[in-house]
């Protein structure tokens, strides 16, 4: 899809057309192409102030922040570290604990979903059993569930389950109350993981199962031998979503989750209403739970661009 | 928990099922015969098959059925939860609300995204100038309302601003504003913070598709006369019409699901609520169990058809 022709990339860059050109083009190309660099430039500098404006004051100290804008800055430039030194190690925000959080839920919360989903994606495509197409029907149209739909019977689920089993939330909760978290993520990624791998696998050509069907390998050996390296760039692009996902969530994490494992945005959420003028506190917090995805999406950009137009449609 | 307990929590929990996951797949993996296969493939499905009945059908058909119940959901109360939704002054608020959101983000999202596309495409900063736009994807909604609550940060017009929206009306020579507190038009300064993260969306997918027109069509338009405006009305939109009906449909669903940007920055106060926020306002705070699932039925209903229509859209994106 984001295949360039490098020829006319390289030609456009130059602002010239090839052969000649009807006057009346150029004309209006001389006159709209400075206005539309400035309309560019003016788009870029109004989407890029915000974050800019946040993250040059998590670097000032309290006092500037209160006294004077932090546009300032560039004429009164005082850098410290102190804004995150507090935020995660102050005993009031203790951020240090909420990141572990983030990435203990988030970390099975990818790994889970995607194993389950490649496992039946792989079924869907490649074994025959009865129901199979409309199975995978029904999976796919349970896409157009919201999860504000689901959420209250699943709570109830979770603190009450049938049959005597353990409650998975409340204060006796296994695991410290996490499975509820990675249970209910990796229910949620699902249909979407299932469906995407499956559009994936089925491109594979046929005749590479079929040959290795007749060398005697089995199911196991074929998924696990064949399988999962030729599908690896589809799951690392799945990867990357539901990571940005999970991460940046912060619905199922106040709903099943309680203070004990409230990710970063759960408590960033929370101290935006605590202490909602401490900017001091609030800009370095708010770099804290950015670093992650960030790091993530600007090394993994490609993958994810990928997986993206589907999977903005999850959730 | 300590963080190394909880690290261990985690470790625990990623190799009991992949134990789990192995010891199935090792019992049924002998099985050569016809009804090996299904038990085979019955490993291979039904994870995940049951996870997605019991965690996604069953509480998705048991919310619907517990919308017609009163806020304990003991007393069957018929359609009155939705009759509320409809006429109650309070949710008819969060009703105009729902919609401003709806209408708004999609719309200027896809077209700054779409303007933003077409004016850097192929510049020497294409990749560069893409980056800028597209960062606030990777923020969450929470930290993308933390740094839009600071641009919007009040202070009377005698102080110093801090916030960078009140510092330019003061340098204007205008009176500072209260852009959360009042309403109606704080709606407004709220729903701008989900076009600045959707934007970044939109640029994509139309940039992808605006380079996958057939470079021969927009040579032999140039041929004939037709340049800049009306390249972009005659060519550009009808060549990524489908990319576009994709995006706006997209970005709608998203925008009914949010929640986030008004949790964090007004908690729903001051006339702000949304559907997607009601929802959680009217189970987690007001208790009332009906209303909530009946809010949430609301919502799967808005989003059940432009779902349909989007994926049916995709299809057609896909197969091109």
């Amino acid at each position: 899809m984001t295949a360039t022709n490098p020829d006319v990339a390289e030609l456009g860059a130059q602002g010239a057309a090839p052969g000649p050109e009807p006057v009346s083009t150029s004309a209006r190309k001389a006159l709209s192409s400075p206005w539309a660099s400035l309309a560019a430039i003016v788009i870029a500098v109004v989407w890029t102030i915000p974050t800019l404006g946040l993250f040059i004051t998590s670097f000032r100290p309290e006092s500037d922040i209160t006294s004077s804008g932090w546009w300032t800055f560039f004429t009164n430039p005082t850098v410290t570290w102190s804004n995150y030194d507090e935020v995660l190690h102050g005993s009031d925000t203790n951020l240090v604990t909420y990141f572990v959080n983030s990435l203990v839920i988030t970390i099975p919360a990818v790994i889970i979903p995607i194993s389950l989903a490649t496992l039946a994606a792989y079924a869907f495509v490649w074994m025959k059993f009865p129901g199979r197409d409309f199975l995978f029907v029904a999976i796919f149209a349970l896409q157009i569930v919201p999860i504000q739909v689901t959420l209250i019977p699943l709570l109830k689920l979770y603190v009450h389950p049938p049959l005597n089993l353990v409650p998975l939330a409340g204060p006796d909760a296994p695991g410290g109350g996490f499975y509820t978290l990675w249970l209910s993520h990796t229910i949620f990624a699902l249909p979407l993981a299932i469906y995407l791998l499956h559009n994936f696998m089925s491109q594979i050509p046929g005749e590479l199962i079929e040959s290795a069907r007749v060398d005697g390998a089995g199911h196991v050996q074929i998924f696990t031998r064949i399988m999962l390296p030729l599908m690896a760039p589809a799951i690392a692009a799945f990867g990357i979503l539901q990571f940005l996902w999970v991460w940046n969530d912060l619905l199922v994490a106040i709903t099943f989750g309680g203070p004990n494992t409230f990710p970063l945005t759960a408590r960033l959420a929370e101290l935006s209403g605590t202490r909602g003028s401490d900017w001091f506190l609030l800009s370095a917090g708010a770099f804290v739970a950015l670093v992650v995805p960030l790091i993530v999406f600007v090394s993994l950009q490609r993958y994810f661009v990928r997986g993206l137009l589907a999977g903005s449609v999850k959730g | 928990m300590s963080t190394g307990e909880k690290f261990a929590q985690m470790f625990i929990a990623i190799a009991l099922f992949f134990v789990v996951v192995a010891v199935i797949l090792l019992l049924t993996q002998r099985m050569r015969s016809r009804t090996g296969e299904v038990v085979q493939a019955a490993a291979f499905v039904l994870p995940a098959v049951a996870l997605i009945l019991l965690g996604l059908l069953y509480p998705a058909v048991t919310s619907i059925y517990q919308s017609l119940f009163d806020q304990t959901g003991s007393n069957f109360i018929g359609l009155d939860n939705y009759k509320t939704v409809f006429t109650d002054s309070e949710q008819l608020t969060v009703l105009r609300n729902t919609a401003a959101w709806v209408i708004l983000v999609p719309l200027f999202s896809t077209a700054i995204g779409l303007i933003y596309a077409v004016l850097v495409d192929r510049s020497r900063f294409e990749k560069f100038a893409r980056a800028l736009i597209f960062l606030p994807m990777a923020i969450s909604l929470v930290g993308a309302s933390i740094i839009w609550k600071f641009v919007y940060d009040y202070k009377d017009s005698s102080q110093t601003q801090i916030g960078i929206a009140n510092a330019v009306l003061k340098g204007l020579g205008l009176d500072t504003y209260k852009f959360i507190l009042n309403d109606p038009w704080n709606t407004l300064f709220l729903i701008i913070v989900l076009i600045w993260v959707q934007t970044g969306f939109a640029m994509t997918i139309l940039s992808a598709s605006i380079k996958a027109i057939p470079d021969d069509i927009v040579e032999a338009a140039r041929l004939d006369g037709v340049g800049g405006v009306k390249m972009f009305r005659y060519i550009t939109i009808p060549s990524i019409r489908p990319a576009l009906i994709v995006v706006l449909t997209t970005i709608c669903i998203t925008t009914l699901k949010a929640f986030d940007i008004v949790r964090t920055m007004t908690g729903g106060n001051f006339n702000t609520s949304v559907l997607s926020y009601q929802f959680y306002r009217e189970y987690f705070i007001s208790t009332n169990q009906g209303l909530a699932t009946a809010i949430a039925t609301v919502i799967f209903l808005l989003v059940m058809p432009i779902v349909v229509y989007n994926v049916r859209q995709m299809r057609k994106l896909e197969a091109r």
